[in-house]
C-alpha cells in the first residue's frame, strides 16, 4: 500500500482532462442539470472547467490514507472555486439541486475511467471509487449550504429592510410622533418598533405618541402586552402614548383575554387621539370662521 | 461621595447620578436626599439619569424607593432623562417604577412641575 | 471549558460593589468594541450586573470571566462564586420573580429573561456558577 489511493484518480485527470470535462458537462446536461437558459455554452465550460482543475490539485495532495475531510487544506481553492460558482448561480436563479446534480454528474467520466484503469484488480477498483464518491457527495453537499447561506441571507437582508419600512415613526406636529402599524406585530417586531419610537422620541424631543393600531390584523394577549411595553416605556422616557385605532371588536378581545390597560390611554380613532394629543402640548384645530365652506 | 450631586435649582432638588455609581453611593444618596428634602422647602426632586447606561434591579428598586420617601415628605420626584435602551431593559424586567414621574430632560421635568404647582415657592402643605 | 471553543478575554475579581461598577463597565466595553448597538449593550451589562452583584453580596465575592465565543456575534460571561449557595434554584429564580422582598431572586430572573442563554449551578455550602450568553450584533 504504498501508492496513494486516489492515483488512478489522479492519473486520469492527467491524461485527459478536457475529456472529462466534456463528458461531465453531457452527462450534466442529460441530467437536467444544464441551464442553458441561464448560462452559455462557453461560461458553463469554463465553470466546470475550474472546478475540474481545483480538484485535480485536491486529489493530488490528498492524503494517502484516504481519509477524505472536505475542510482540508488542499481543498480550499475548489471551497473557493465553488462557493463562486454557486453565488453566481444563485443569483441567477439556479435551483439548489440542480447545482448538486451538476457536481455529481462528475461521477460518470470518472467512475468510467477507474473501471478501465482497474480492470481486474475489484478491490483497488471498489476502494477507489468509494473515496472519489465521497468526496463528490461531500462537494455536492457543500454547494448546498452555501445555497442555503446565500438565501439566507437574502432573505435576513429583505427582512432588514421590511421592518425598516413597517416602522416608520412620523411627526404630526411639534413634539408629537404618530406611529401606524401595520401587519401583524411579533415579538421581533415589537423590539423594533419600540426601539426606533423610542429613538424618535429622543431625536424630536416628542411630549406624545400615538400609536395607531388600525391595521393591525388581530389582537390577541401578546399583541396586547407588547403594546403595553411599549406605553411603559414610552411613558419611563418622559413622554405619553396615547393607543389610537381600539375596533369594537379589538375592545371585545381585550376585554375577554382580561387584558389591564392601566394607565394607557386608549382613544378610537387616530382624530381623537390626535386632538388629545394637541391639547396636551397646547395647541388646537379649529374650522376658520369664514371660510368658505364652513359659511354655509 | 462623588457619584452623585445634589444641587437645589430653583426651587427644586436636582439630583445628577454618574454612570460608575455604585450600590453603596446610591444608598448614601438615598440616605442624603431625604435629609435635603426634609431640611428644605422642596416640593420637586428631580433625579437625572441621562448618563446611566443601565439600570438594573437594585437601581430601579432605589429610585421606586425615592420617590416613596419623598412623598412621604410631601415631594413629588421626577426621573429625567431615562436613555432607550434603559427603558425598554427595565420594562423586560417589568419594572414600571409606577410612582415616579417622568420627562424627558429636565427642562421639561420643571415645566410640568410649575404645571402641576410644585415650582410656585409656595411652602409645603400649603 | 465553560463555553466550548470559546476564549477567555477578561477576569475581573468580585470583593466590592465597586468591583461589580468595575464589571459593568468592563463588559460594556468589550461589548462595544465588537460593536455591539446601546440595546444590546444595556440589555446584557444589566443582567451582568444583577449576577455580579449576587457574587459580590450573597456569594461573599468571586469573579467574572468574560469569554470571545465562537460565534463572533456573541460574548460569553461566567460568574463564580464560592459562597454558600443557593438551596433551591428553580424556586429562588421564580419566586423572587414576584415577591418584591427577595431581590436576589428577581435578579437572577431578570438576568435570565435578558441574556440569550443563561445557566446556573448551585451546590449548597460551596457557591454558585453562573453562565451567561449575549448577543452583541444580529449579523
Amino acid at each position: 500500500m504504498t501508492e496513494k489511493v486516489l492515483e488512478n484518480t489522479l492519473e486520469a485527470l492527467k491524461e485527459d482532462a478536457e475529456g472529462i470535462l466534456r463528458e461531465w458537462i453531457d452527462q450534466a446536461d442529460e441530467d437536467g442539470a444544464k441551464r442553458s437558459d441561464l448560462f452559455s455554452e462557453k461560461e458553463e465550460r469554463d465553470q466546470a472547467a475550474s472546478m475540474l482543475r481545483a480538484f485535480r490539485l485536491g486529489v493530488r495532495d490528498t492524503s494517502r490514507e484516504g481519509d477524505f475531510d472536505l475542510r482540508d487544506e488542499h481543498w480550499a481553492d475548489l471551497r473557493g472555486i465553488l462557493a463562486e460558482v454557486t453565488h453566481e448561480r444563485v443569483e441567477r436563479g439556479v435551483l439548489p439541486g440542480e447545482m448538486a446534480a451538476f457536481v455529481l454528474a462528475l461521477k460518470t467520466p470518472l467512475f468510467g475511467r477507474l473501471t478501465e484503469k482497474l480492470k481486474g484488480q475489484p478491490d483497488r477498483l471498489i476502494e477507489e471509487v468509494l473515496v472519489v464518491s465521497k468526496a463528490i457527495d461531500a462537494f455536492a453537499l457543500y454547494t448546498n449550504e452555501i445555497f442555503i447561506a446565500e438565501r439566507e441571507q437574502i432573505i435576513e437582508r429583505q427582512r432588514d429592510e421590511m421592518l425598516e419600512l413597517s416602522t416608520p415613526v412620523v411627526e404630526l406636529w411639534d413634539k408629537v410622533l404618530t406611529l401606524p402599524l401595520i401587519g401583524t406585530l411579533d415579538s421581533l417586531r415589537a423590539q423594533e418598533v419600540m426601539e426606533s419610537l423610542l429613538q424618535a422620541i429622543v431625536e424630536r424631543q416628542a411630549e406624545v405618541v400615538i400609536v395607531d393600531i388600525t391595521g393591525v390584523k388581530t389582537v390577541d394577549t401578546q399583541v396586547a402586552q407588547h403594546l403595553l411595553r411599549t406605553a411603559a416605556a414610552v411613558r419611563l422616557m418622559g413622554a405619553r402614548c396615547i393607543i389610537s385605532g381600539i375596533s369594537p371588536k379589538i375592545a371585545q378581545t381585550m376585554v375577554e383575554l382580561g387584558v389591564d390597560v392601566g394607565e394607557v390611554r386608549t382613544r378610537s380613532s387616530i382624530k381623537n387621539a390626535l386632538t388629545d394629543a394637541l391639547t396636551s402640548v397646547g395647541v388646537a384645530i379649529r374650522s376658520i370662521e369664514d371660510s368658505p365652506r364652513t359659511r354655509k | 461621595m462623588n457619584a452623585a450631586a445634589i444641587y437645589e435649582v430653583g426651587g427644586v432638588l436636582l439630583v445628577s447620578i454618574t454612570s460608575d455609581i455604585t450600590d453603596s453611593d446610591i444608598i448614601e444618596l438615598q440616605e442624603m436626599l431625604s435629609n435635603r428634602i426634609a431640611q428644605s422647602e422642596t416640593r420637586g426632586v428631580v433625579v437625572d439619569i441621562s448618563a446611566l447606561e443601565i439600570v438594573d434591579t437594585f437601581v430601579g428598586r432605589v429610585l421606586a424607593q425615592l420617590t416613596a420617601i419623598a412623598r412621604l415628605l410631601d415631594a413629588e420626584t421626577y426621573v429625567v432623562g431615562m436613555r432607550p435602551a434603559v427603558a425598554m431593559t427595565l420594562v423586560e424586567l417589568g419594572m414600571y417604577l409606577p410612582d415616579n414621574h417622568t420627562a424627558l430632560t429636565l427642562d421639561h421635568a420643571l415645566e410640568k412641575m410649575r404645571n402641576a404647582g410644585l415650582t410656585d415657592g409656595l411652602p409645603r402643605g400649603a | 471549558m465553560a463555553f466550548p471553543g470559546a476564549r477567555k478575554i477578561a477576569t475581573i475579581e468580585l470583593r466590592t460593589d465597586r468591583d461589580v461598577a468595575k464589571a459593568r463597565s468592563r463588559v460594556s466595553e468589550i461589548m462595544k468594541a465588537k460593536g455591539s448597538r446601546d440595546l444590546m449593550t444595556t440589555r446584557f451589562v444589566t443582567a451582568v450586573s444583577e449576577i455580579a452583584r449576587n457574587a459580590a453580596t450573597h456569594g461573599k465575592g468571586g469573579r467574572l470571566l468574560v469569554y470571545d465565543m465562537p460565534d463572533p456575534r456573541l460574548i460569553g460571561v461566567e460568574c463564580v462564586d464560592e459562597g454558600s449557595g443557593i438551596e433551591d434554584v428553580e424556586r429562588a429564580m421564580v419566586d423572587g420573580y414576584s415577591t418584591r422582598q427577595n431581590s436576589l431572586g428577581r435578579g437572577l430572573g431578570g438576568a435570565k429573561r435578558l441574556a440569550k442563554t443563561f445557566t446556573i449551578e448551585s451546590t449548597p455550602g460551596k457557591g454558585t456558577v453562573v453562565r451567561m450568553t449575549g448577543i452583541c450584533t444580529t449579523r
